[in-house]
Order: structure tokens, then sequence, then C-alpha cells
């Protein structure tokens, strides 16, 4: 069987088509180069909308003593320093200027009374630092970057999945791709490829995240020879709503924290106070989705298995002008007016802080000329990530990813070739699902993998029940080898699921192996058989390589700051605190 | 609530197709999406919808629900009490396959329109007052629904020469973004063809984010073409005190 495929060429091929990817073909076309953008849907509706509360950059527009240095010392506080601390500094300092020019491309944001971008408090940053648009600051941004690319010199592929990354001579040489559409295909060659495709979070049951969150750039890449980092670093948000069922999981924006809500437990209780009595609700995100599961185990919950949160005291008119969102999302979906009363809410899987190992300043993989930015690239957030600071992420990362992929096709002659074979091979693979009536049920299995990560490799972790959780995926890595498609090419949800499930093993695989060998508690890895935070371990990252199709893990040592970095945590206080005299 | 729900989707492609019946167990506080996507998991795998949040912001599961447009996402299945569910793809747009249909003409048309052109360099000094009435209209999760129902668009299929409120909103917010410096008066007027709108508001009706196109919208756009071409002089005496 030889199936016709169309063929195209580009200098450099983004595959996802979130804040990361089209950040990155706006500095790839930017620089001159031809740029080719592939999302698995539609533009502008990738994860990046789902984001609320803010974009984390230390504008200073209201708390002015904030500077990239406090916003620095947040972010390696928040991951446990186990951070790549070199992006977090190019962060810190770079995520101002990104927002402005988010500014300057049309994104409209909430104002201070002196006409500045107006910024709020998130848990465990330092200082009010999120600049924001009500509670729907992602849909903002992904809005701006697709009317942004809508004018600069761009091809956008929309709703193509693209299945295996192909390599020549160790150099990324391009990807197949089918069109959901009617399922034809498509080889694109390139001269570098920058990886955007997002996290993982649909490997669990309540989540947050939308149908897109399959961690398949992650897994091409991962096959392709990319090393992974910190896979056992899965964020669970605080606060997802609980009830009814139809909606367990949906994300509540931290931003109702933000703005001063109130967490208690089923006996009134404000009980972060127990846990940490000085930034309460406002604390890190591990530390509050902890402290709600542990009420709810301690039998403190709600009626449903969460906790109170309640902001009814801030009056109907600033909640519906602050969190006009919520307030619709409660009403619609649960019958609840969130500004007449208190709320449930409970951890739901939100980010993956783990993913592609990267250069901080470049983004490229050990892969060469292959790179990633964004969610699906490991680092920057360590071993928990502080609110906004993924969309800060994302536009940081994403332009250094376009910039780099730039300047590598510039350093490199030639273009890569992939072999006729090759592709008919991956195509023969992709198809061969497609109209069989018997086989494994995509949606069963994926039931089945989110049950084995929510039970053996959830907010509270064991050795005994992660090796567990081993031998139950590798049981499913298996019958995953033979999932059936039944129906045609044309648009057809159960095909792209096959490729989504194969995906989401492969990075699991490596989040349990991560989890068994991590013997410590930190940041969202909590191990109920060893719960203080080690030492030795903080001098670790584990990394994963695919090593003859199978998954090894190794130890990377975390790179030490430098002596001017490692001042900013002795001074008693952050630095912004410390320095304008002010106590914390 | 009922224990069971009677669904009736439409199946089909290009070249035609008919509603076929399901029927699920119920869930409280199910949505249709959660309906279609029991039926995708235990009966019909191939159903295709498309959806990305679940959480109406991403605008990708609009279709019609017992004939009225809607998001998946956001519609209740105790909605409908004691009734079938019908659920069809949008009718203005062709279809690819069952619920999805084929929306690049709304990409093409984004793209006709001149962008944001800043008079100053970032950071601006905007204030609250002089933004709210754009932001209201960037609330916008562009999932064509507007579009949808338009009947400019659906009854007399006249895409060539109206764009439809989804453009128009885009325009809006341009327009009246105090330090956008591109004028979009001429092509509101000719191609957009601003003057088929006649304000039914079926737009507005339908609009999952409650903007109001066509009072705040359309209508002030109007306005602007309407001094241009049809009173110059007192369009100009309005914009010296604007």
């Amino acid at each position: 069987m030889s199936e016709n495929f169309e063929r195209h060429a580009y200098d450099i091929l983004i595959i996802g088509s979130g804040g990361a990817g089209l950040r990155a073909a706006v500095a790839a076309a930017e620089g001159g180069a031809k740029v080719a953008v592939l999302g698995k849907s539609l533009l502008g509706k990738a994860h990046t909308v789902m984001a609320e509360g803010g974009v984390a950059a230390s504008l200073g527009n209201v708390d002015p003593a904030d500077g990239w240095e406090t916003h620095f010392y947040d972010t390696m506080r928040s991951g446990h320093f186990i951070n790549n601390y070199k992006m977090v500094e190019v962060f810190a300092k770079e995520a101002p200027d990104r927002v402005l020019e988010l500014e300057q491309w049309g994104a409209v944001f909430d104002r201070t009374p002196e006409g500045r971008i107006m910024q709020r408090p998130f848990g465990a940053h330092t200082f009010r630092r999120l600049a924001h648009v009500g509670d729907r600051t992602g849909m903002e941004i992904i809005r701006t970057m697709e009317q942004k690319i809508l004018t600069v010199n761009v091809d956008v592929f929309q709703e193509i999945t693209a299945t295996k990354l192909f390599i020549d001579n160790g150099r990324v040489a391009g990807t197949v791709a089918y069109y959901r559409e009617d399922g034809r295909f498509a080889l694109f060659t390139a001269k570098a490829v920058v990886i955007a495709t997002g996290g993982w979070g649909k490997a669990y049951k309540v989540t947050s995240n939308s149908w897109e969150s399959t961690g398949d750039g992650a897994a091409l890449a991962f096959r392709a020879g990319a090393e992974l980092v910190d896979m056992e670093m899965v964020q669970f948000h605080p606060t997802g709503m609980v009830w009814p069922p139809g909606v367990r999981g949906l994300l509540v924006t931290e931003g109702v924290r933000g703005e001063g809500g109130l967490l208690r437990n089923s006996e009134g209780e404000r009980f972060m106070e127990k846990y940490d009595p000085q930034r309460m609700e406002l604390s890190s995100r591990d530390v509050v989705a902890r402290s709600i599961y542990k009420e709810v185990q301690a039998g403190r919950g709600t009626p449903h298995g969460g906790a109170w949160l309640d902001i009814t005291h801030k009056g109907p008119e600033y909640i519906k002008r602050k969190l006009p969102g919520m307030y619709q999302q409660f009403m619609a979906l649960a019958d609840v007016d969130i500004t007449k009363t208190k709320f449930e809410v409970g951890p739901t899987i939100h980010y993956t802080m783990g993913g592609i190992k990267v250069d901080a300043l470049t983004c490229a993989t050990n892969v060469p000329g292959l790179f990633a930015a964004g969610e699906c690239a490991g680092g920057l957030h360590g071993a928990n990530r502080l609110g906004g600071n993924s969309l800060a992420d994302i536009l940081v990362f994403g332009k250094r990813a376009g910039d780099g992929a730039l300047e590598f096709i510039q350093g490199h002659e030639g273009t890569p070739k992939v072999e006729e074979a090759e592709v008919q091979a991956e195509i023969e693979r992709v198809l061969q699902p497609v109209g069989q009536e018997s086989g494994e049920n995509p949606y069963a299995l994926h039931e089945q993998l989110q049950e084995i990560m929510a039970n053996h490799a959830g907010i509270s972790r064991n050795g005994p029940e992660l090796e567990q959780g081993l031998q139950k995926m590798l049981e499913l890595k298996e019958r995953a080898k033979s999932m059936s498609a039944p129906g045609s090419r044309t648009f057809n949800p159960g095909w792209h699921s096959v490729h989504d499930v194969r995906n989401m093993i492969t990075l699991c695989e490596a989040i349990i192996r991560g989890a068994i060998e991590r013997k410590e508690s930190r940041g969202a890895q909590w191990r109920l058989d060893h719960p203080d935070e080690l030492e030795e371990y903080g001098k670790i990252n584990f990394v994963h390589k695919m090593e003859d199709g199978e998954v090894k893990t190794y130890t990377s040592p975390v790179a030490e700051m430098t002596a001017e970095l490692q001042e900013l945590f002795q001074l008693g206080a952050a630095p912004g605190i410390a320095k304008s005299g002010k106590k914390e | 609530m009922a224990e069971e729900i009677t669904l009736s989707v439409f199946r089909g492609d290009r070249s035609g197709g008919r509603e076929q019946e399901y029927k699920i167990p119920a869930v409280p506080g199910m949505v249709v999406l959660d309906a279609l996507h029991y039926i995708q998991a235990h009966q019909a795998p191939d159903l295709a919808v498309r959806w990305n949040c679940k959480a109406a912001h991403c605008g990708s599961c609009s279709a019609e629900i017992n004939g009225s447009a809607k998001l998946l996402c956001k519609t209740r299945v105790d909605d409908y009490t004691d009734e079938v569910i019908h659920v069809r793809p949008m009718h203005t747009f062709p279809v690819i396959k069952d619920l999805v249909t084929d929306v690049s003409w709304n990409y093409e048309k984004l793209r006709q329109i001149p962008a944001f052109q800043p008079a100053i360099k970032a950071p601006f000094t905007l204030h609250q007052r002089d933004v709210d009435r754009i932001q209201e209209f960037r609330k916008c999760i562009e999932c064509f629904l507007c579009q949808n129902i338009c009947h400019v668009l659906r009854d007399h299929s006249a895409k060539d020469a109206y764009w439809g409120p989804r453009m128009m909103i885009r325009m809006a917010e341009l327009q009246m973004h105090p330090l956008d410096t591109a004028d979009r008066i001429d092509l509101l007027k000719g191609s957009a063809g601003i003057g088929y709108c006649n304000i039914t508001k079926c737009c507005t009706v339908v609009c999952p984010q409650g903007i109001n196109i066509t009072d705040n919208g359309i209508i002030p756009l109007k306005e602007r073409v309407a001094d241009k071409y049809f009173d110059p002089l007192g369009g100009l005496v309005r914009k010296m005190h604007k």
C-alpha cells in the first residue's frame, strides 16, 4: 500500500498553536524565516484560552518595590530550588517586556486608577504582580496572538495532528501529520522544529485541562531522542469545582482567593491558619491543595468532598466585575450564586511542571534542530509552578524558542532529508486502527489510564502504590498496541484518541518512574512514605531517555546559582521587601 | 431528573445525513457535550464533535440544540425534561461530519480586517472607563454562533456581501480603541457590508458571552459610516468633541 501525501518545506516548523507556539512563530517570521504552525485545534482555541487569573511580570505598576529579583526569588522558592535557575533568571527579567508587547499588539488589560496595567495579588507572589483582564486573561492573550499571527507571514495549518518526528543524521528533519478533516497526510520538512504542544493534564480524570492536553509534542520529542526532566512534578490546582459530577475538576481561578476569597472547612474553620499562617489562602498551590486534601481526609470536608470558598463579603457588584466568568460558570453549571453563598472547591490537575529538557537561553533540546517552549518544556517551574507564571512562560520562552531556532538555521547549512520509506511506514502505522471493528477501545483505555494515575500517582503517593501503578501502566502500554477506531478517516475522534492515549501512556510511565525515584516530598511530589524534603534530592533532577523503546531514568545535577543570585536568598526577606525596608 | 435521556444527533457528512437516536444514563449536572462524550465512548466512537475546554472559554462546541444555537458545554441536559434532545450542526456553515462544520470562511475574513495600529509605543496610559466598552467586545470567544444565526448569512447565504456580526464586533473593538489610528469605515461600508444588518438583534440573543453586539457594536459603527458618507460636516463636529 502506498499513500499519497502532500509535501511542504519550511525553514522552521512550529508544532502547537497555543500561546508559546504562536509567539515562537512571530519571532521566527520576523527574523525572515519561512514558518508554518501546526495545531490540532482551530486557531485561537488552544489550552491557553483557559488561563484565567493573569500573567506574572514585575512591572511594578501597583507595588513599585517589585522587580525581577523578587520574581526570581518567588519562583525559585516555589519550585523548591530544583528549577533551572538560568531559565528563571531570563524569565523574570524578560516577562515585563513580553507583557508590554502584548499591549502594543492590541491586548487590553484592566487598568489602575493612573491608567497603567492593573496587577493583582496571587498565591506566593510577594507583590501584586499579575496583569489581568478580569478572569479571562488567557483568552485575551491567545486572541491577541491569533490577531498578531494573522498579520505576519506565517502559514497556519489548523486541525492537523503530527504523529512522528523524523531524524536525519542526528538532526531533526520534519514531521508527518494528518488533517482531521479528511485524514489525508502531509509531510513537513524543516531545518528546525519547535515543539509547543502544552502539557498532559488529560492523563488524570479530575482535571482542569482541555482535551488537547495529551502531551503529543513531548511524547514525539521523547521518541525522537529528546530528554524529559522533572516528570514526577504534576500540579494540583487547589480549587476545582467538585459538584455537580459533570463539571468536577473545572477550574475555579486563583483570582477568587487573589480578590479576597476565604477557605473554610465543614466546621467553619479558616484552616489555612494551621498550614501557612503567614500567607493563608495565598500560599503556594502545592500547600493549599494538600491542606484541602488533608481537611477532607480528616473528615472536615464539604458534602461532596471539598472545602468551602467564600467571596460573598466583597459584594455582588465587585464580584461580577472582577470575576464575571466565575459568577456565570457557577450560575450556569451548578445553580450557585457565588455573590450570595459560599461554594465547594477541591484539588484538580492543572499543570505539568516537567517536560522536555531545554537550554535556558535558546530552548534547544539535546536533539540538534529541535526546540521546545511552554508547558511541554521542563525546568522553569521546578517542583511547583506559581500562578501567573505559565502565561509569562509561554511569552518569554515562545520568543526565545523562535529566536533559538532562527539562530540554529543560520548556523547550520543544508536541509535534512526524510526518506520516502520512513514516511510510508509511519502512515501505515497511523492508519492501521482505522476501520477496525475489533481491538482495544481508546476511550476505555483513556479512562483506565486516568484511573491508574489517580489511584497510584495522585496528590499523595507512596512507593508500593507507585510500583503497582507502573506495572498497570506497562500492561496498558501492551494493550494499547492493538487499539481500534471503527469508522472512516473523516473527522474520526476515536482515531484521534488512539494517538492521544499512546502519547499519554509514554509520558505517564515517565511520571511514575520519576515519582518512584524521588524518595522525598518536595513541591507537588508528596510521598507519604518519605514525608520530608531531603537536601540530597534538592541537588538532582530526574531525567528520562528513550533507549531501544524503553524508558530509562537517570539523575542530573541541579546547576548551582551564581554567588550574586544566591545572595538574593540571604537578605532575610524577599529582595524587594529587604531593599525597600518594609516588613514582609 | 429522568434516569435515561434520549438524544437525536445528526450523523452525516458533506453528502448528507440524518438524525440518529441514542439513549444514555443521566448524571447530575450533565451538559449536552457530556452526553455526546458518553455516546462516543460507548456507542459511536466516530461521532464527530468539536470541543476543547468544556468551560465555555474556547467557543469550539457550537451547535443547534432543539433549534437554538448554543454551546454544547454550557447547555444542561436537565433543561430539557421529558423531551428528546435534538442536536444538529450549525446551519450556516458546510458540514464536514456530524456536528463539525467548516468555519474557515470566518478566519479568511478575520485576516482581511486591518490590524490594531497604535499611535504610540506601549506602555499606554489608558483609563478603565476608556477601555470598558472595547473589553466587552474582546470577550468574544469566536464560537461563531452569531454568524450562524445572522439571517443575512443563514437565510440569504450572502457571505459575499456581509461579513457578519463577529467581524463587526472585531472592527468595533479596533475602531473604538482610543489609540488606534487605522480607518475601517470604508471597509465597513464597502465589502464588509454593514448596511446589510437590519438590526434584528438575533446575534445579541445567542451570544454566550452576553456581548451587546447590535446596540454597543453594530449601531455605533453604522453611525460612524453614516457620519462619514452622509453627514460629513456633522461627523467632523462630533469627531472634534469625541
